[in-house]
């Protein structure tokens, strides 16, 4: 089978029990996205799949054939990282940093998803533009889990990131 | 080398980072790791070999008894499996705790409990192993077990005296307590906790030869060596432990996990690496829990509110055989004056999970249970909560007689109540309402002993300029990296990108690793060390005294002479600093204080608590870093909101099953739980801790908070809950009438 990750395409042929997840880090030398849960519970493993932030803990490789898919080394490296990146940085975003490439690739997903006027639990109405405040934010980004307790650092990084490019 | 080793047996009047020229430390800077960890290129022990085979282990499925026999047919006819490893002997039966040089108790044929990791199944691949050890058949002889604490309560038992006694009074509490104007006499539970750090605990191990070299995700490494070697019946030479990164521990990572022993075991016989990475529910049943505990408070006070006794009495939990105790009272040594007190633990042996550190042990259970008991007080005397602490501020250690190192506690409650506006606060409970959401305001002290222990570090300066720090210290999202390369630059003339810091590797000098916050004490204090050690150096070969020297930017400037390190040096200088704690450890009760406060609103319908706001000011002496000692402020208040509101280890009374052993089941806060904290730091320093002058930040914000939010609760909407955590059931029937 084949699919492109990080704008490469590759070719696997691994068990059909292999999931996204673990085909990325044991099989592909991708390692950025991480297992903390393998049950969908944690976010740790977020990576956006044509477009779309999943759980890829979730999802069989074998399923992704001809897809898209985008894991944090494809947003920017140690020197060239993006302005999320970057944000996540300096807002001290994160400590322990392991559930940090999910939340960056769980946010850069949801900024998407709020242009796209897509509501959340929190949003007065179901329809119009989404303002990414801090309510907004921490709602949508609920199905990251960070032990270290980054919230508040994460919440900030990301309405920085947001708003600058609204 | 010899090292130059500085003991704590003296105040240090003046530190020199506060005669740095370079001007970094303390700065808010961004962490120098952070660009790894963004990028996805922080390697976490797991990812530190792709070309392993994989081991899955095998947990008991009864809560005590015998394992009669193992059937590996089905799992060896698994396509990819390659063997099925048992060792009753060698196998560890749980993790070892923090600190200690022997193997953590081993032998695993007897079961204590649910989940005691038995077997290991390696295969060629981690999907085959998985399958291999879902089909891997045991047969057990079951025996009746011991599962509930107050089933069990008549049977405990007092265990030795650990960091703080088991055991200690002072004066007649009971008569005090007759006597007193005003008397509180109240019982809080805490349920079971689990430290869940977002990396489950993973090891790769390797043998070169008779060398064993483990990829692992552990806090401590040089205690954690010492372990392996003893528990493998090898020398300590012979092993080597690698952790750069460590995805979080809180505690659950301090000493050796049974992943590891098992990990080693089978590689040696295989020849082959091995990576074995618990599941999710395996780092739940068998790593560490924080012990359930029933915790009595009595207080006994005048009409001016000064208390004339405490009284602390803890029952925890623990497997048979393992001393751990939670160390509930340990601040209720010092925090409050009153001549009369009690402070006990004791200990039930059940059949649960290993209870052990986690995050603040001791205190952040036992402030949820004294800090609530001080709110009662003071409602029932009708004063003001922060004025009651005020009125039992005591000037020196209550019990032992000595002098605080440092202490900020009113400070502390001033600078918050006017930042959060305390004095908004309704005394009434009830008495603010906006809608459907009763809204109230808590506050609580925070407290934790401040501790350092031995650690060694080895700091070199090139003629650029340029310094490299060497220690086997851990970050597990402390910051370790950051602030022991501020401290090195600071007192090197280095700016933050021309310091290099290599950590987590037992080849390089022993640390303290982290844990009981002492990471930043001991390990900084070490780099201290060695740096004046070349700045002696560096002095000497400009003929200057080492209290005239200034290093600025890579230049040397003494007297009138103003040089480039590059011409005082033919090549690099290299040398090893170490700390030991000394006599000020018993000249002076240390600990950092602080203060929280908390806005809660509670739904008059639901019996919904959403925390609005949280303040938390804290004095630990100096902040090395104001970024990431603010981040471990905000972590360790949010292990706080989850102590009061969410989290619970809930356990099968019929076989000790932790029957919540995932993160969906088992309530760490989320984002959405958690409001835009806020942190303030008191200016300190505290001249007995080290020759920093800092003290322990790592869990000082977990002190207290629930306390705060539990306060609230009650300000709220008049209910005071005495079960954690604090649950819309368990609020709904005492609510008003909506």
């Amino acid at each position: 089978m084949q699919f492109t990750i990080n704008g490469q395409v590759h070719e696997a042929d691994v068990d059909i029990r292999t999931s996204l997840l673990d085909l990325a880090r044991e099989h592909l030398g991708l390692t950025g996205s991480k297992k903390g849960c393998d049950h969908g519970q944690c976010g740790a493993c977020t990576m956006i799949v044509n477009g779309r932030r999943i759980n890829s803990c979730l999802t069989l490789a074998v399923m992704h054939q001809d897809d898209d898919i985008v894991t944090i080394e494809g947003l920017g490296g140690p020197d060239a990282l993006n302005p999320l990146q970057r944000a996540f940085v300096t807002h001290d975003a994160f400590q322990c940093g392991y559930c940090t490439p999910g939340q960056i690739c769980s946010a850069t997903a949801m900024i998407e998803e709020a242009r796209m006027g897509w509501p959340s639990h929190v949003s007065e109405r179901l329809d119009g533009d989404v303002i990414l405040d801090n309510d907004e934010i921490s709602e949508r980004m609920s199905g990251n889990i960070c032990r270290c307790a980054a919230y508040p650092n994460i919440v900030d990084a990301i309405r920085e990131v947001a708003e600058a490019g609204a | 080398m010899s090292a130059h080793v500085i003991t704590m047996d003296a105040p240090v009047e003046t530190s020199l980072l506060d005669t740095g020229a370079q001007g970094i430390i303390g700065k808010p800077l961004d962490r120098i790791d952070g660009p790894l960890k963004v990028a996805g290129k922080a390697i976490y022990a797991a990812e530190q070999d792709a070309n392993t085979l994989h081991g899955v282990l095998v947990g008991a499925r009864i809560g005590k008894g015998r394992v009669a026999a193992i059937n590996e047919a089905a799992t060896l006819a698994t396509p990819g499996v390659i063997r099925v490893f048992t060792d009753f002997e060698t196998f560890a039966r749980n993790p070892q705790q923090g600190g200690e040089e022997e193997a953590p108790t081993q032998g695993v044929r007897e079961i204590a409990y649910v989940g005691q990791p038995l077997a290991l199944v390696v295969a060629e691949n981690l999907e085959a192993a998985r399958e291999g050890a879902e089909a891997l058949v045991i047969a057990y002889e079951e025996e009746a077990g011991a599962f509930e604490r107050e089933a069990h309560a008549a049977e405990c038992e007092t265990p030795p005296d650990a960091s703080t006694p088991a055991h200690s009074s002072q004066g007649d509490l009971d008569r005090a307590m007759a006597d007193a104007a005003v008397t509180i006499d109240v019982t809080y539970t805490t349920p079971s906790q689990s430290n869940a750090p977002m990396e489950p605990h993973a090891t790769i191990a390797r043998w070169d030869g008779d060398n064993l070299i483990l990829h692992t995700a552990n806090q401590m490494l040089a205690s954690c060596r010492k372990q392996m070697a003893d528990a493998l019946g090898i020398e300590e030479t012979n092993v080597r432990l690698i952790a750069p990164y460590v995805g979080g521990g809180f505690g659950s990572k301090l000493g050796i996990a049974p992943e590891a022993v098992a990990a080693a075991l089978a590689a040696r016989e295989l020849g082959r690496p091995i990576k074995a990475v618990m599941s999710r529910p395996q780092v739940f049943e068998a790593t560490v829990r924080r012990s359930d505990t029933r915790q009595r408070i009595r207080l006994a006070a005048g009409h001016d509110g000064r208390l004339t006794a405490i009284g602390h009495e803890t029952l925890a939990s623990n497997l048979d055989g393992e001393d751990f105790f939670e160390p509930a009272g340990i601040a209720t040594h010092f925090l409050y004056a009153g001549e009369n007190r009690s402070i006990t633990h004791d200990l039930v042996r059940l059949n649960l999970t290993l209870s052990g550190s986690m995050r603040c042990p001791g205190e952040a259970v036992g402030m949820l249970a004294l800090e609530c008991a001080m709110d009662e007080l003071a409602e029932a005397l009708g004063m003001d909560p922060i004025a009651l602490r005020k009125a039992n501020e005591p000037e020196r250690d209550p019990e032992q007689d000595i002098p605080f190192s440092s202490r900020n506690l009113i400070a502390c409650m001033d600078r918050g109540a006017k930042e959060f506006g305390w004095d908004r606060r309704d005394p009434t409970p009830g008495g603010r309402r906006e809608g459907e959401w009763l809204i109230g305001l808590g506050m609580a002290a925070a407290a934790r002993s401040n501790l350092m222990q031995r650690s060694a570090a080895r700091v070199t300066l090139r003629r650029d300029g340029a310094v490299i720090v060497e220690t086997d210290m851990t970050d597990i999202g402390t910051g370790s990296y950051t602030i022991l390369a501020q401290i090195a630059g600071e007192m090197l003339g280095a700016p933050i990108g021309r310091v290099q810091v290599s950590l987590g590797d037992t080849d390089l000098p022993p640390a303290a690793g982290s844990g009981g916050s002492w990471g930043a004490n001991s390990a900084g204090s070490a780099v201290y060390a060695a740096c004046e050690a070349i700045r002696a150096k560096l002095a000497g070969a400009m003929g200057a005294s080492p209290g005239d020297l200034t290093l600025k930017d890579g230049e040397a400037i003494a007297g009138n002479r103003h040089v480039r390190i590059a011409d005082l040096i033919d090549g690099d200088l290299t040398e090893e600093g170490a700390i030991r704690p000394g006599k000020t450890d018993e000249a002076f009760t240390q600990a950092a204080f602080g203060a929280h406060f908390a806005e809660v609103a509670v739904n008059a319908v639901t019996g919904e608590t959403r925390v609005r706001r949280m303040l938390g000011v804290f004095a630990a002496g100096r902040i090395l870093n104001e970024k990431t000692a603010r981040s471990q402020c905000l972590g360790g208040m949010t292990f706080g909101l989850g102590a009061a509101l969410t989290e619970e280890l809930v356990h099968d009374i019929r076989n000790g099953k932790c029957v919540n052993h995932d993160l969906a089941e088992y309530h760490v806060p989320a984002n959405a739980d958690v409001p835009q904290q806020e942190v303030i730091f008191i200016e300190e320093r505290d001249h007995a801790a080290n020759p920093m002058l800092t003290k322990g930040i790592g869990e000082l914000g977990i002190s207290g908070a629930g306390a705060a939010i539990a306060n609230a609760i009650h300000n709220a909407c008049g209910v005071r809950v005495r079960d954690y955590p604090l649950t819309l059931d368990k609020l709904l029937p005492g609510l008003p009438p909506v």
